[in-house]
């Protein structure tokens, strides 16, 4: 997760204080501040937290029940630790060619770590995230096709042959191969 | 503030070491006192989980900062819970004596 929260909870206003607060796990924060304030898909928001369609579903799901319990009862919402770390971002330094990284978010960093140069740059890595496309290809003619996130590559259809397509590397994609891609 | 430097030897005249976990030396350095310590790193020849293992090693010491050459796959996300700082500095020729000047200048 990128961004924690900056504060530790909510507390209703006008009641007295209870000590059964409901307790929302970072990653049920996370995924409320990715689709509801971020707006972001549930599958791109679950690329992001680095965890699939399907478990990132049940977290936001989990998230907006604490949340609605919270609001209904009227009890205070603490956030707390689940299973996950801060992911820090690379910066680089200009004048002594290092790059660092910085752990603590809360301050903000104008140095480099190691000569202390004001002339950083943030490393934005953005070609590792290209990399990463899975691909569909045609078992028949090969033809390949970038993957449409959230389109399951059997549903595919190749441009050139009109041929069911299947995903790259995928093992039945070497089993078809053999056969000339005359069955599947 | 302590800093934690890999290094190929064990005087301040030795380079950096581009490996953290199987690196020859660390040396703990401390910006405030100015004090050195070499520490063999006994993870050297391990086959596998020398990066974590030397996590352990540099964290105990309360180090905050780590130079290195280049850090492994697995170690990041262990630093980044403990809250320690990577430096990543491509330069095997550079001297312990001369990483040590640069951190000096921070403080200065």
């Amino acid at each position: 997760m990128t961004n924690p929260p900056h504060f530790k909870g909510f507390r209703p206003i006008g009641l007295p204080e209870e000590n059964s607060p409901i307790v929302l796990n970072f990653e049920e924060y996370e995924s409320i501040r990715l689709s509801d304030f971020e707006l972001y898909g549930q599958v791109e928001a679950a690329q992001i937290m680095e965890i699939s369609r399907p478990t990132y579903a049940r977290i936001y799901e989990s998230a907006r029940r604490k949340v609605a319990q919270a609001f209904i009862l009227g009890k205070a919402i603490v956030f707390e630790g689940g299973k996950v770390y801060f992911d820090s971002d690379w910066y680089s330094c200009n004048s002594c060619g290092c790059w660092f990284n910085h752990p603590a978010k809360e301050t903000e960093i104008k140095n480099c770590a190691l000569c202390g140069s004001r002339d950083i740059a943030q490393y934005n890595d953005i070609s590792q995230q290209e990399t990463n496309d899975d691909i569909c290809i045609c078992p028949n003619c090969g033809t390949e096709k970038e993957h449409t996130l959230g389109v399951p590559c059997h549903k595919e259809i190749c441009p050139s042959c009109n041929y069911q397509m299947i995903r790259k590397g995928a093992p039945l994609h070497h089993s078809i191969r053999g056969n000339n891609g005359k069955e599947i | 503030m302590k800093v934690a430097i890999t290094s190929t030897g064990n005087s301040p005249d030795a380079t950096l070491d581009n490996r953290f976990g199987r690196c020859s030396f660390f040396v703990v350095f401390d910006t405030d006192t100015q004090a050195t310590e070499f520490i063999p790193n006994p993870n050297k020849e391990n086959i596998e989980g020398a990066g974590q293992a030397s996590v352990q090693l540099v964290a105990s010491r309360g180090v905050k900062k780590v130079v290195s050459g280049e850090f492994g796959a697995k170690v990041k996300s262990i630093f980044d819970s403990l809250q320690i700082q990577l430096v990543v500095l491509n330069d095997p020729e550079k001297k312990i004596r001369e990483v040590i000047e640069l951190l000096n200048r921070i403080n200065n």
